[in-house]
């Protein structure tokens, strides 16, 4: 430990440390006599010297640096707010590799997935916060194994918006959260706050709400106190029939569609059927995406149904199927040109439409009745 | 420690929505007058409901994006920020252009939340809309043989929407740097379609209060005043337009000197921005023809 570290450890002992095995404390004199000899503790994963001098304490602690300088990394080098320290010590996995050979992982780099997110931590000798800062390196989780040479580099956290704002197509992505996160970038050699920053860009909220979840204290809401919430033309998605919210939860919250693991149910009786996902991290109420499709379904599924006559051959009534499933999965741009074997291939469904439509667009001929007795 | 938050409406749809909100941010950031700057969103994320925990600190100024009182900034941004006990009477303003700040505690995060009213009507705002003028002119000093046209949606939508054009119009006229200022309206008389009939001026500027470049003043409002045909073949700046040239500014929420609106409402409500608005002033000042 530098000098200044050593200073700053055993100024902190005055209140007390207790970071990844090493702990360290002050006695006070007792009824308030004056400092004397023996009245510092420092232990270090549970052997516990106590009763010491002041340079005998500052020369346990020069003799343990790595555990020292581990501490002043997390006492000096990282972000405020405790969810954003609880992020970056679950990146490294302080939950399951304790000192000193978490160090030594560290050395060649400790990995963690967040969402589409990868995460590499390591040493960085020359970091803000002494020896045992760390570095983080951050990239799509699919291109962990491209040569970085491959990988357009960045070092501002704040580019993340504009990474995170369109997808490989060039199409926007209002949901954060969805698992459509280009490739082709990464940011080598992050600091910590920088690193929270860059991950609060790519999935906003996600670290508190993440943390809030683990401390036992995660506010959710579910799908009946959103919708009661809403007001103006909003209001209306409190109608949306019980069922409808489960189609709503199949058809947006499920992990093809959004990294969030839904942590809301119907109301606080009644769980939903779909799947919550696997996610990292909690998704606590329907989010604005949600409650702007329910709008519409809740529009949709006033109308009342009615029976229409269709003359379809057995393939023809399978391809429409398979066009809907095409499009519901998102695997439309990947129909092969010229593979008519496939339902949703371009020219099958200009075949269909040709054989089936009418000049007007109507399937079969058959009209659309729109209102009660038309 | 102090933090913005800048909440704005955002978009599903348009990917620039949230771009002036961001360029503000960036701005105020650069002068380290807060700890934490961040922005949230009614559409885009994060949302509102989640704004307030995105922040460390516990002293946090929230400043809403928003051109004018109303729905928005009296219903929605503080029922989603969760704020206890909110009543809009306590902004005490009452003519739809005054609301100054007023603090809370949010029943989801455990931080003093000081709410201001919008950028929209804070008085710097007649400042922007002038900077507005002065950038789509590049001239700094434009003003005289010019009309000025501040054009905002009508009453359709917001009752306080045309209070807000109309208070700052009247406030610019009476500095009495333009030759002509009129508010104009996209729903209701004197509208945006008929620019040319309300002034004599040879140059109006026409400066749209919105917060983002989108649907209206990039389709709708181009076409209607008949700057163009069709949107999407664009249009000259300046365009000339029943034998007068209108010098279409587009959104004034894109002006960089915005930001200055944004730390003054913060201010107002008791942030310590230190000498922010003046670096910020200075920075976004709008240069003159070069000299030769």
């Amino acid at each position: 430990m530098e000098d200044a570290q050593l200073d700053a450890f055993v100024a902190a002992a005055e209140d007390g440390v207790d970071c990844d095995g090493l702990v360290a404390a002050r006695r006070s004199g007792g009824d308030g006599q004056n400092e004397a000899a023996g009245e510092y503790v420092f232990a270090v994963d549970g052997d516990r010297r106590d009763n010491l001098d002041e340079s005998t304490f500052r020369s346990l602690a020069s003799d343990h640096s790595s555990y020292g300088g581990n501490w002043y990394f997390w006492e000096r080098g990282v972000p405020p707010g405790d969810d954003r320290v609880a992020f970056l010590r679950w990146l490294e996995g302080t939950d399951t590799t304790q000192l000193p050979e978490r160090l030594d992982r560290l050395e060649s780099g400790v990995h963690a997935t967040w969402g589409q997110l990868h995460v590499t931590v390591s040493l960085d000798p020359d970091g803000d916060a002494g020896e045992y800062s760390r570095q983080y390196a951050l990239c799509h989780a699919d291109d962990v194994t491209s040569d970085g040479a491959d990988l357009t580099e960045y070092h501002d956290p704040l580019d993340a918006r504009e990474l995170s704002k369109l997808d490989e197509d060039g199409r926007y992505r209002p949901l954060k959260t969805a698992p459509t996160l280009q490739r082709g970038w990464h940011f080598p050699d992050l600091g910590p706050h920088e690193l929270v920053r860059a991950v609060e860009c790519f999935y906003p909220a996600t670290i508190p709400n993440w943390y809030r979840e683990g401390e036992g204290d995660l506010d959710i809401d579910n799908w009946r106190d959103t919708a009661e919430r809403q007001t103006g033309i909003y209001e209306v998605v409190e109608e949306l029939p019980r069922e409808a919210v489960e189609w709503v939860a199949q058809a947006c919250c499920v992990d093809s569609q959004c990294l969030k693991r839904r942590e809301w149910e119907y109301d606080d009786d009644e769980e939903l059927a779909a799947p919550a996902g696997d996610g990292e991290f909690p998704c606590r109420e329907p989010c604005s995406l949600v409650v702007a499709a329910a709008r519409k379904w809740t529009i949709l599924e006033g109308e009342s149904e009615r029976t229409y006559e269709f003359e379809l051959t057995p393939s023809e009534k399978n391809q429409l199927e398979e066009l809907i499933d095409a499009v519901a999965d998102g695997r439309v741009d990947d129909v092969r040109e010229a593979d008519v074997g496939d339902g949703a291939n371009r020219y099958r469904a200009r075949y269909l439409r040709a054989k089936r439509f009418d000049e007007d667009g109507n399937l079969c001929g058959v009209e659309t009745t729109n209102g009660d007795g038309e | 420690m102090q933090a913005l938050v800048i909440v704005a409406h955002g978009s599903h749809l348009n990917p620039e929505s949230s771009a002036p909100t961001f360029a503000h941010a960036d701005t105020i950031r650069a002068t380290s007058a807060f700890d934490e700057v961040r922005e949230a969103f009614w559409k885009e994320e994060p949302h509102f409901r989640e704004a307030l925990r995105t922040v460390a600190a516990d002293e946090v100024f929230v400043v809403p994006l928003f051109i004018s009182e109303g729905y928005f900034t009296e219903e929605v941004i503080p029922r989603e920020l969760r704020l206890e006990g909110w009543d809009v009477t306590d902004w005490e303003s009452g003519d739809g252009v005054s609301a100054s700040h007023a603090t809370y505690t949010a029943d989801d995060v455990e931080k003093r939340v000081h709410y201001a009213g919008p950028a929209g009507t804070h008085d710097a705002m007649s400042d922007v809309i002038v900077r507005r003028a002065e950038s789509v002119s590049g001239d700094p000093d434009v003003g005289e043989g010019f009309g000025l046209a501040v054009v905002g949606h009508g009453t359709k939508r917001n009752e306080h929407s045309a209070r807000a054009i109309e208070y700052h119009a009247d406030r610019i006229r009476e500095r009495g740097r333009f030759d002509e200022v009129e508010a104009l309206f996209m729903d209701e008389e004197p509208e945006v379609d008929d620019v040319t009939e309300y002034f004599d001026s040879d140059d109006v500027v026409v400066v749209p209060l919105f917060v983002a470049d989108g649907y209206h003043t990039q389709e709708d409002i181009p076409e209607d005043m008949g700057l163009t045909e069709d949107y999407r073949e664009g249009w000259e700046t300046p365009a000339t337009v029943d034998g007068q040239q209108i010098w279409y500014a587009g959104a004034v929420g894109t002006e960089p000197l915005m930001a200055d609106v944004l730390l003054e409402r913060a201010a107002d409500a008791g942030a310590d921005v230190g000498d922010a608005i003046e670096q910020v002033r200075e920075g976004t000042r709008v240069s003159g023809p070069a000299d030769d």
